[in-house]
């Protein structure tokens, strides 16, 4: 079985009858096994993806297949498939069985894609490298010594790894273009509301988006197309027409804002810096308009979302408390001493501490200190980031100031922190954005840069993916 | 800004959660250095602008007023930690707290 | 005056009361998600992975509760807020799966708006109100010595209106009053039922007493579990007394929770020292606002004005009706339309209050049915009381003989009467002879009276009208019997 990069070339060797359903989910489940020390899934459905591949082949026959037939996919756990199992890589819901599909996942099983399994990840969203998981810690495909990113680490390295052709992650801050830059693919964080959060397990509510993992720009275009769009059961979702992303085109020349204070910055690593540096040399060299401009707010971008996310995330995962359902603790005697145990015992570190901070930060006399001031960052931050954006057609950064760092190498939260400074931006304003891969460093480890776009504009997003795309082939 | 351990104690409680006595030296050092780094964000003069609360363009989403069973009891009560078939059961309150 | 107001007054200190009134709305489906939202005896089974706080669930909010909130606060003359946003309530408790409730903080949906009181000797006209906000409703949690506390969570998402006052209730009977009140709107306007007994209408009162000319309140404590209106006014009145006495022995209040004991008439401190809770409110990220417009209320004002206060205004100029009457007839809705449309079939008012306060309801009693039920036309009515009224039938053979069985009856009133041969009689000979049967029967009686006992005349009228099994016009009879007797 070759390697495939594109759905549409899966399609075509399935039409032809050069491969099957059946033989793609073998291969998949075959490179599962062999990688498994990587530790990308939680959980493999194989005997599902089986006889969902059988009946797929019948339907081929029959010429009834869906349009996304021959699309197998992996999902974080964090996203709610029917009738299995749903933990959010977190001790405290160990055995919960979802009772509902998110609707992204609905859409695309609806269309005869394939689900294959649930992927590790960061508990509850929370990290950026997939080493606060319940189910042990995921490693990149490129060099197991090393993260794959977070905290949709799993998703990452399984779609890097060819365990599955695509992978549904969630990015609240960057958890799918940073792993994407980790393990050297595709990963798209759409503008917010633009995907429905029904069935994902909230993290930051207004930060918090499906990401579509993809290792081509045209298979992320046809994902989204096939699975935005307004959603009844999420009153966020937006109602604007989604657009035919599978058909975005390059035309002509654009207008791209960069910041040059990044090309010397002593947080970046100098191949990065040197790839960026590279980068603007050859956008200008094509005939693009390259605008400098400086990145706004920088330093209160990070507080501006730590504080906004652990808030929100402080009552998003109040929930998990024993009552109705995940962990209980043994060892309660009375209803109090059952919420601090269960959430004691069930919560990792990383994610108690987020919490603490959160409901500090929510608390009477830090409300209005914190709190409101960082809501109000919030609306200079997206301000700002739009006014360029009125100017331009793209703003480009790098993903991430490093590559992919070694296991247990941060000595503290507020280092890993640091890490998600790119990507936080687009979070913060719920503006698009893609990273794409863009070469190795010196050690082969793959560099990814961030192009972030307008709101609702991930077609012109896509269209120009395409010319970065084509320069790496 | 610091943190005190009453008020790491007072959030805990807040938050229903137990912190040992060992964990919170290193628990109130990490809250601390964050809590520097956030109070950066008074720097800024954010006089006369409005907080921004939503994230969504969408208004008035309403949903017309229509009832539909999807789960009956038993899947209700199904990922319980504890229950008789018919309600969830959970330790006495010790005191009330609304 | 109440003696414990009378008693605050002379010690130079006032009362100040204020109420925090929760009612249930009566939409169809509660109003974040789809489960149905009426009562069954069956735990958990209205409920959904919304309402169970599931992870990865979102709310969606109901449209009908949106309207019933705003018809009350149009009723009460309220500012409707055209900006709305949700804010979410963070503490734990097991009858709130999500571990915050889904209120109203920042933006309640009705601004300021009056409470009128209806009632005799009340100190006040008018409650007014601080703001009415919407927020869903917790479940229910049962006390089991031995297994521990059951959780229902049928109720987790109902839609509630919190109907907050000023504190500037007069007194115990003007909360009272002011509870009854927030019941007839509620009914009047179809967005509840609000039975007290049944939790659908729950009520804390805010209470403490001043000195006189202080600006600064005094320490507040809060009365929870009350269950009728009388449960309120006691309460308040015990409450009142115990703070008084404690002012004056130079005591201090204690800001606190206290439960009321309707046995002992006495309001308790709670068992465990309440911890002041820190609810954390912000914006609920997961709700879009909800903008009202001038249209959307301009469309909802005439139904919000099918209110207590209009009828019972309308009801006064039109009929000059008597405060006792008036309550009786306007405590619900249809009982004040069914009123206005009896009158308008001609029926002088005073005559329809007296059959519709007297006879009608005794036979809802009966029956055990409300105006709605018992199907009686207003035509079918006003045409029995013109028969009455009329002498063409007894007032008693009216209401016992024929009123039963004017429900869902084809028949008029008038050819019923003629079927059961129940109209008076016109036949004069018939009479006579029977007013002399009467007199022969009775010889001794008749001999008394015409030696001056003229009492026995209502005997002689019983007989006469038994005998002519209610067909005899009780005037007429009188008539032929003093003729007979002198």
């Amino acid at each position: 079985m070759k390697e495939y990069h594109r759905l549409d070339e899966i399609q075509e060797d399935l039409s032809l009858g050069k491969i099957t359903c059946s033989q793609l989910v073998d291969y998949y489940l075959t490179n599962i096994e062999r990688d498994k020390q990587l530790n990308a899934f939680v959980e493999v459905y194989a005997e599902e993806a089986k006889q969902r591949a059988r009946e797929l082949d019948k339907k081929i026959e029959l010429k009834t297949a869906g349009p996304l037939v021959g699309l197998i996919f992996g999902l974080k756990d964090l996203i709610c498939y029917k009738d299995h199992e749903v933990s959010g890589a977190s001790h405290i819901l160990k055995g919960f069985e979802s009772q509902f599909s998110a609707t992204a996942v609905e859409r695309l099983l609806q269309q005869d894609a394939i689900l294959i399994g649930r992927q590790n990840c960061d508990e509850f969203g929370m990290g950026s490298s997939n080493e606060n998981s319940a189910h042990g810690p995921a490693k990149n495909p490129v060099d197991p010594a090393r993260v794959p990113g977070g905290s949709s680490g799993g998703s990452a390295a399984a779609v890097a790894a060819n365990m599955c052709h695509v992978a549904l992650g969630t990015d609240t801050g960057g958890s799918v273009r940073q792993p994407a830059a980790f393990c050297g693919i595709y990963g798209l964080k759409p503008t917010y509301s633009r995907i429905s959060r029904w069935g994902l397990l909230a993290y930051a509510s207004s930060f918090d988006t499906i990401g579509i993992f993809s290792r081509s720009v045209e298979d992320n275009a046809r994902i989204l197309e096939a699975i935005a769009g307004r959603d009844e059961k999420d009153a966020t979702s937006s109602s604007r027409q989604v657009a035919q992303y599978s058909n975005a085109q390059p035309h002509g020349t654009y207008r791209i804002a960069y910041f040059p204070e990044l090309f010397d910055h002593n947080g970046l690593q100098p191949e990065i810096q040197e790839a960026y540096k590279n980068w603007v040399r050859e956008l200008e060299k094509e005939g693009h308009s390259l605008v400098e401009e400086s990145f706004p707010f920088a330093e209160y971008i990070l507080p501006t979302y730590y504080i906004l996310t652990t808030a929100e995330a402080s009552t998003n995962l109040a929930r998990y408390d024993g009552a109705h359902y995940g962990l209980r603790s043994g060892t309660s005697n009375d209803l109090e001493a059952m919420y601090k145990n269960s959430r004691t015992e069930g919560f990792g570190d990383e994610v108690r501490r987020r919490i603490m901070l959160g409901t500090f930060v929510l608390s009477a006399d830090y409300y209005d200190a914190y709190f409101t001031q960082a809501q109000k960052l919030r609306r200079l931050i997206k301000e700002a980031t739009e006014a360029i954006l009125q100017k331009v057609d793209f703003i480009i950064t790098p993903t991430t100031p490093t590559t992919a760092f070694e296991h247990k190498s941060h000595a503290s939260p507020l280092a890993m922190y640091m890490a998600d400074l790119f990507t936080v931006q687009a979070s913060i304003c719920g503006l698009p954005a893609i990273s794409v891969p863009m070469g190795n460093d010196a050690k082969n480890l793959p560099i990814g840069m961030q192009i972030m776009g307008a709101a609702f504009e991930e077609e012109k997003l896509f269209a120009f993916s395409k010319i970065q795309q084509n320069n790496s082939r | 800004m610091k943190v005190d351990k009453e008020t790491l104690q007072k959030v805990a409680h807040l938050a229903r959660l137990n912190i040992r006595p060992e964990e919170e030296d290193q628990l109130l050092k990490d809250m601390g250095e964050i809590l520097n780094w956030v109070e950066k964000l008074r720097e800024v003069n954010t006089k006369g602008v409005e907080p921004l609360t939503h994230m969504t363009g969408e208004v008035n989403v309403l949903r017309a007023d229509k009832a539909e069973a999807t789960i009956d009891r038993q899947q209700a009560l199904k990922n319980a930690p504890q229950q008789d078939g018919k309600f969830f059961i959970v330790p006495q309150v010790m005191k009330r707290n609304d | 005056m109440l003696d414990v107001l009378k008693k605050l007054e002379e010690e130079g200190y006032e009362a100040t009361i204020g109420l925090e009134v929760h009612v249930q709305l009566n939409t169809v489906s509660k109003i974040f998600s789809a489960d149905a939202n009426h009562e069954t005896e069956e735990a958990n089974t209205h409920v959904s992975v919304i309402s169970l706080g599931h992870p990865g669930t979102l709310p969606v909010l109901n449209a009908q509760a949106v309207e019933k909130a705003v018809l009350m606060g149009l009723a009460c003359g309220s500012q409707i807020s055209r900006y709305n946003t949700f804010d979410r309530k963070s503490y734990f408790y097991p009858d709130l799966p999500k571990g915050y409730q889904t209120t109203q903080d920042k933006t309640p949906i009705c601004i300021g708006g009056k409470i009128p009181l209806f009632g005799t000797n009340l100190l006040q006209e008018q409650v007014e109100l601080h703001h009415i906000h919407l927020e869903e409703d917790a479940g229910k949690s049962i006390h089991d010595e031995e297994a521990g506390t059951l959780i229902d969570l049928n109720r987790a998402g109902t839609p509630l209106i919190e109907i907050v006052t000023n504190p500037s209730v007069a007194g115990p009977d003007e909360a009272a009053a002011c509870l009854q009140e927030i019941r007839r709107m509620v009914r009047y306007l179809g967005i509840g039922n609000a039975n007290m007994e049944k939790g659908e209408l729950r009520c804390d009162a805010n209470i403490s007493i001043k000195k006189k000319g202080d600006s600064l309140l005094g320490e507040k404590v809060e009365i929870k579990n009350m269950n009728s209106f009388s449960h309120v006014r006691k309460a308040a009145i015990f409450e009142l007394e115990r703070q008084l006495a404690l002012k004056l022995a130079g005591e201090p209040v204690v800001v606190e929770t206290r439960t009321f004991d309707p046995a002992t008439g006495q309001t308790y401190g709670m068992r465990f020292k309440e911890t002041m809770n820190d609810y954390r409110y912000f914006p609920c990220p997961d709700l879009p606002p909800v903008v009202l417009d001038d249209q959307y209320l301009a469309g909802l004002q005439p139904r919000a004005n099918e209110n207590p206060r209009v009828y019972r205004q309308r009801l006064t100029q039109k009929y000059q009706l008597s405060d006792y009457d008036l309550g009786i007839l306007t405590e619900e809705k249809e009982t004040a339309q069914y009123f206005e449309a009896l009158c308008q079939q001609g029926v002088e008012p005073k005559s329809a209050a007296n059959w519709m306060n007297g006879p009608l309801r005794s036979l809802l009693n009966e029956e055990g049915k409300n105006l709605s039920e018992i199907a009686i036309g207003t035509q079918q009515l006003a045409e029995l009381i013109k028969l009455v009224e009329e002498d063409k039938l007894v007032y008693q053979t009216a209401v016992q003989q024929l009123l039963p069985k004017l429900p869902k009856a084809t028949k008029s009133p008038l050819k019923l009467a003629e079927e059961l041969n129940l109209l008076v009689s016109e036949d004069k000979a018939e009479l006579e002879a029977i007013v002399r049967e009467v007199l022969i029967s009775l010889p001794k009686e008749t001999e008394a009276f015409r030696k001056g006992k003229k009492k026995l005349l209502g005997l002689f009228i019983g007989e006469v009208m038994k005998k002519s099994r209610g067909k005899a016009n009780p005037k007429v009879v009188q008539q032929e019997l003093l003729k007979a007797l002198n």
